[in-house]
């Protein structure tokens, strides 16, 4: 399989505010809102450079979403920042009449996303927001792997019309994307080629299929690695061409089994080539406070979990 | 555009008529608000507001509306239609399958003049704030009018909005309450008293100021008189009371009209208060 290797880790959510200033100085529309929490989602740089471009709401997250919508009427393009769970859960009524059903051109960027958050415990651990904002139509969902892809996605996001969630989180993981990298909404990245087993993997957990590819691969098995960055929408024809070579299935992400991305490829199979599919996801329970390697371990979200679910898949191929 | 208050006052009879007609056409919507809030609407659109019923989204060089009780649609698809953003035919299919003026208004069916989804209540103050903070930044100087049933006031997000506005001077908003009294369980003193409003506003760094709005000599003066606070540092909030069911006798003093619709003997008996001015639909 094709090697990967890192020199540096960094956090997902410094790649956020890396192309948000980027996104910032492209287009003199880019504004940012945040819900007292500057420091978290790294928009000082935002701030540094467009004082008059940034909106501190306080802790008032509906506010931010109406404001957020309100500011699109005049051709701004806003981004809110606030963590995962305040951006999804706390406010979905809001997303969904102010921003979503009413084709507001808002980025709603949310960093701490699920158990890696750590020790702040399972109140600020969402599981469920890739399944929320995926539910909205209209929504485009993204929750990319490093530093390097973030940034871009940001960027990217910035030149999209419509409504966008961008996940990302507090840890900090490795880089392995290129820094030049294109960032195309809907387009899967191939990781690696394989033929036995086809790992679709999203966020972080991209890395941790990395390292269950090599474990495989020192077994004997070839796994092929996709890197869905975009969950909404789906890169069908990349799973589908990926699956009709190895004819199974594991999909891996930071979120509850029911609703993410392991549901949204399982729709695709079904619907045009059932084949066995393993889920490595939390199994539909909330988290607890723990170091981010400690929750990894013990919820079964890392590479020796997908190697395992990997061999599971094969087995059922029969 | 007028300041002529009997042609007004003409102008927001058809409306009342539009309204009952429409609600009663799918036997569906909401009379008792949409009656109270029509000399408001008719007063804005008709003679406050700079609007170009051609429409655009952004609406730049424009004063805005957004109307954050969504569910006096029937009014305020009337009074955008009698404003020619689109042909009144359409309020026929008020309610309707297949239609653009939907229960509650909503940019996604393309309806000309609707810059936001409402229906779940408390979000229009934060939307008309961001729409306000969106001209500041493009050196547009015309302002942003909202519209919010009392009832309303008991959504959380809109105490956010009230802290939100002063602190950071959105002076080119001027929101309005439609203080009734009523809401769909009861008066509101019973549901959920709303207290002081002009206090709790003022308390949060609101210019306050009161008319009756039912009175279309009292609505102009009173919004020309928020347009005078207005830019001055300070969002503007007028309070305003009214009465649920104006212009239709059995409707008046009751929240009961809030959600339903006349019957055949009950449009006529309403028809009848509401002399026809600009021709029915």
């Amino acid at each position: 399989m094709t090697k990967y290797t890192y020199t540096e880790k960094k956090d997902t959510r410094s790649g956020f505010g890396a192309g948000l200033l980027e996104a910032g100085k492209r287009n003199p529309k880019v504004v940012a809102l945040c819900a007292d929490l500057v420091g978290s989602l790294k928009m000082q740089d935002f701030i540094n450079a467009f004082p008059e471009r940034f909106v501190q709401v306080g802790i008032a997250e509906a506010n931010m979403m109406g404001i957020a919508a309100g500011l699109t009427i005049g051709g701004h393009v806003p981004f809110t920042g606030t963590f995962a769970n305040f951006s999804t859960g706390r406010v979905y009524d809001q997303i969904r009449q102010s921003i979503a059903y009413s084709d507001k051109n808002v980025k709603i960027c949310a960093s701490h996303a699920g158990l890696t958050l750590g020790e702040d415990g399972a109140t600020h651990q969402i599981l469920e927001d890739l399944g929320m904002m995926k539910m909205l139509p209209g929504m485009i969902v993204i929750n990319p792997c490093d530093y390097n892809q973030t940034k871009a996605a940001t960027i990217a996001i910035a030149e999209h019309h419509g409504p966008v969630y961008l996940r990302f989180g507090r840890p900090v993981v490795p880089i392995f994307t290129p820094a030049d990298q294109v960032f195309e909404i809907g387009k899967a990245w191939m990781v690696s080629e394989g033929t036995d087993v086809t790992i679709v993997a999203t966020g972080h957990l991209v890395w941790e299929a990395i390292q269950a590819g090599e474990q495989l691969e020192a077994m004997g098995i070839s796994a092929e690695i996709i890197n869905i960055h975009t969950i909404k929408p789906l890169d069908e024809e990349a799973i589908l061409k990926s699956v009709s070579k190895t004819r199974c299935v594991v999909t891996a992400e930071e979120h509850n089994r029911l609703g993410g991305l392991g549901d949204s490829v399982a729709q695709v199979l079904v619907k045009n080539m059932p084949v066995p599919q393993e889920y490595v996801a939390v199994n539909d329970s909330f988290g607890e406070s723990g170091t981010p390697e400690q929750l990894m371990e013990k919820y079964k979200l890392n590479a020796p979990a997908i190697v395992e679910a990997a061999q599971k898949a094969i087995q059922r191929k029969g | 555009m007028t300041t002529d208050i009997q042609e007004l006052q003409g102008i927001a009879s058809q409306v009342r008529r539009d309204v009952v007609r429409m609600v009663h056409g799918c036997q569906s919507g909401h009379p008792g608000g949409s009656l109270g809030c029509t000399d408001y609407l008719v007063a804005l659109y008709f003679s406050i507001m700079k609007h170009d019923p051609s429409f655009n989204m952004d609406g730049e060089g424009e004063d805005l509306f957004f109307l954050s009780n969504g569910h006096i649609s029937p009014v305020f698809y009337s009074v955008l239609s009698r404003s020619g953003y689109f042909d009144k035919a359409e309020l026929g299919e008020f309610r309707k399958i297949n239609s653009r003026v939907q229960g509650h208004p909503t940019t996604h069916e393309g309806l000309p003049g609707v810059r936001i989804a409402s229906g779940s209540l408390g979000q229009g103050l934060s939307v008309g704030i961001g729409a306000a903070l969106s001209k500041k930044l493009n050196g547009d100087d015309r302002l942003v009018f909202t519209l919010h049933g009392d009832g309303e006031l008991q959504e959380g997000q809109i105490w956010e909005a009230a802290m939100f506005a002063p602190h950071n001077r959105v002076d080119n908003l001027i929101a309005t309450v439609d203080v009734n009294g009523q809401q769909i369980d009861g008066p509101t003193k019973v549901v959920l008293s709303l207290g002081d409003l002009r206090a709790k506003f003022e308390a949060f760094g609101w210019e306050v100021t009161e008319m009756r709005g039912n009175d279309m000599a009292q609505v102009i003066d009173g919004l020309k008189k928020a347009i005078e606070l207005s830019g001055k540092g300070k969002p503007v909030m007028i309070l305003m009371q009214t009465e649920m069911g104006a212009g239709v006798d059995f409707m008046m003093g009751s929240h009961k009209w809030h959600g339903v619709a006349p019957n055949d003997a009950q449009l006529e008996q309403a028809l009848a208060q509401l002399p026809e001015t600009l021709g029915d639909y």
